[in-house]
């Protein structure tokens, strides 16, 4: 399965378009890493914990996006873009979306 | 005391905030000079090419906190407008080290170009832990590898 962010591969072509794929999930924060958060914006620097949670969120939308287009019967996803937004205090939303096509 | 308590936090703030950006921005200079190779576009489009290529999605994401000293200065900043310059220095650092991630990225794939970089930026804000900031920068597009391969 390809992902991509950009809408031609070159040489390949596109063969089919499915429709849009998409894959999401809503995040909360640890509450001991809140907490380390929490003293670490006395010093400032980087939030390593933050920084996994959201990486691995956003594998984790990337894979659902991956296997709806699966299920479409797609071997490439083009065109993805991602998108976050905070829900409420605390929690993220990682949305991934694309275009999932049959390159031949 | 409460006055006391708020010194400390600024002056720790300051010392250790001012420490730490330096020493970051000293780590970005020397990595993007390392990483010069790796280049990033912003071009929707690669090169039209006739070889066939792969493309692997590759990205970078840091989330960098504030510290307590810059986060006064910005509430201070608030009354009267104008440049919150402590903020700029801040997202600044944080986006050349998702640029960065994601070209580390790249050169383990074994690329040496990545096309439609976008960039995106969200503010993780307000925790359980009360008031504080914090920036998330992820940076991603597509590194080419020559050769084709499903």
């Amino acid at each position: 399965m390809l992902v991509s962010n950009i809408e031609i591969i070159p040489g390949r072509k596109v063969i089919k378009h499915l429709g849009m794929a998409q894959g999401n999930t809503v995040r909360a924060k640890h509450l001991g890493k809140d907490f380390l958060a929490g003293l670490k914006n006395i010093v400032g620097g980087e939030l390593k914990g933050y920084t996994e949670l959201l990486q691995e969120a956003r594998d984790e939308a990337v894979q659902r996006m991956v296997d709806q287009a699966k299920g479409m019967g797609a071997n490439a996803v083009i065109n993805v873009r991602f998108s976050t937004s905070s829900v409420s205090a605390g929690a993220a939303e990682l949305f991934a979306y694309g275009t999932a096509v049959v390159l031949e | 005391m409460d006055i006391l308590i708020l010194l400390g936090l600024l002056t720790t703030g300051y010392v250790f905030g001012r420490i730490a950006e330096k020493r970051h921005f000293i780590s970005i200079r020397a990595r993007e000079e390392e990483y010069r190779d790796v280049l990033a576009f912003s071009a929707r489009f690669p090169p039209p090419s006739a070889a066939p290529m792969t493309p692997v999605l590759v990205g970078g994401n840091v989330v960098v906190a504030v510290d307590y000293f810059k986060m006064t200065a910005a509430a201070l900043r608030n009354l009267i407008g104008g440049r919150v310059t402590s903020f700029e220095t801040l997202v600044e650092r944080a986006r050349r080290e998702a640029i960065l991630r994601m070209k580390q990225e790249a050169r383990a794939h074994g690329a040496t170009q990545i096309f439609n970089v976008k960039l995106e930026t969200s503010s993780i804000g307000q925790g359980a832990s009360g008031q504080s900031f914090s920036v998330e920068v992820y940076a991603y597009g597509t590194a080419l590898l020559a050769g084709k391969a499903d």
